[in-house]
């Protein structure tokens, strides 16, 4: 690995949360884009290649040293680390609903699921996944939601184009011809 | 939420099945859990079976009185009732009442289907570690309190030490009135020549009034308004204007 793979790897390993593009200029002001592109690719390669237990991941628009999933049983036996808490199913189909429709009022998540649905918003909104972007021109001026950063992160996903898209999903919401 | 898993068995069309009342997030989860069961055709649904089993698995499942189940029944019912009217003639075209609940269906269980892949994916990511992971502190019971007395007090001389311009005040509420006293005093010097102290007071004076009465001839007396004379040690002195008093 030449010297500045060997940087961005300390980089990695030093910082809490994933670092992204423009961040990493400030390691090295000379290197360019392309340049730390190149240190990326090479350090992933080296992980994957060379018999490696952590890998190199894009999540929320940066890049992140992870420990490999075939660890995370012992590691979490050992209880060297913790999972985060899994939300509840109720929770997911707000966040699906969100991060499909944003930003979405309450009113319109409740119509799709037929529930009310305040108690997951707080809770949503308290651990961070999901952010108030603004308030609807409607009647009464509701609340808007949106994804929050820490949503890519929870997830894993790059950037939120990594979610499904609606044709690869069995159910698309456009109804055949024959029922209306 | 507590976790209620009463396993209910409810008599359907296709033989008994299990309700689980964790597993539904909301009416349309179990309307979908039904119409899987039966493997119903979701654009022919059999609305009159489809309604009753509803009612009887939220009947079940005690979710009978929740606002949101009983508006879905409300809503199958309706449906329902409207398939059983007679179709005017067949020039006119018909609107499946059951189209708008079908639409819903379709739409929850697109949402099904991300929120499954969200959680998917969460758990993949959930996983991997990063590095800058930091466990949650143990919650440590705060250590009994142990000191004595006078640790206390050199803790107290040290933060009265650090208030600049230390002033302490020890207030006691005092019910005295010396002004009225004084003002009774006076008014006796304007009529009378000389009046022992008892004149000062009513009929029933407390230790109150006595006191007040006490510095209010003491102030007065050292003003110069008037003067105590006693003709013997231990005697009721005599209260007699002083040489000061004409000036007041």
């Amino acid at each position: 690995m030449d010297q500045r793979t060997r940087l961005l790897e300390a980089a990695l390993f030093a910082a809490p949360r994933p670092l992204a593009l423009d961040e990493l200029a400030a390691l090295e002001p000379e290197a360019t884009d392309a340049d730390w592109l190149a240190a990326v690719q090479e350090l992933r390669e080296h992980y994957d290649n060379e018999g490696h237990g952590v890998e190199l991941v894009e999540i929320a628009g940066g890049y992140q040293v992870l420990t490999r999933q075939a660890f995370a049983e012992a590691i979490e036996r050992a209880a060297f680390a913790a999972r985060p808490v899994r939300l509840s199913a109720a929770a997911l189909e707000v966040l699906a609903i969100i991060a499909y429709r944003q930003p979405v009022g309450r009113a319109e998540i409740e119509e799709i699921r037929g529930v009310s649905c305040a108690g997951v918003l707080r809770l949503l909104q308290e651990r961070g996944l999901i952010e108030v972007t603004g308030r609807s021109e409607g009647l009464g001026r509701p609340l808007l939601y949106a994804t929050a950063p820490q949503f890519l992160e929870y997830l894993g996903l790059g950037d939120l184009s990594d979610l499904p898209r609606s044709d690869e999903l069995s159910i698309a919401l456009t109804l055949p011809q024959a029922a209306g | 939420m507590t976790a209620v898993t009463t396993p209910a068995t409810a008599g359907g069309a296709a033989g008994g099945f299990v309700v689980n009342l964790d597993r539904y997030s909301g009416p349309l989860d179990l309307l979908l859990h039904l119409i899987r069961r039966e493997e119903i055709d979701i654009w022919d649904i059999p609305i009159a079976r489809i309604a009753d089993q509803f009612l009887q698995a939220i009947h079940v499942l005690g979710l009978d009185e929740a606002a949101e189940y009983l508006e879905m029944a409300a809503r199958l019912l309706r449906i329902k009732a409207q398939m059983l009217l007679p179709r005017r003639g067949d020039a006119e075209p018909w609107e499946d009442p059951r189209h708008e609940l079908v639409r819903r269906l379709l739409e929850y269980q697109q949402v099904r289907e991300i929120a499954d892949w969200l959680d998917a994916a969460a758990r993949q990511r959930a996983g991997r570690f990063g590095r800058g992971y930091v466990a949650p502190l143990p919650d440590v019971p705060p250590p009994p309190l142990e000191f004595t007395i006078e640790e206390l007090l050199e803790a107290v001389e040290r933060v009265l030490a650090m208030l600049p311009d230390l002033v302490i005040h020890r207030v006691i509420p005092r019910p005295l009135d010396v002004e009225a006293a004084t003002a009774r005093v006076l008014e006796l010097l304007g009529t009378r020549e000389a009046f022992g102290w008892r004149d000062l007071l009513g009929p029933a004076p407390t230790i109150a009034d006595v006191l007040s009465s006490l510095v209010a001839l003491l102030e007065l007396a050292r003003r110069g308004q008037l003067s105590l004379a006693q003709s013997r040690p231990f005697t009721p002195f005599v209260i007699v204007r002083g040489p000061a008093y004409a000036t007041a």
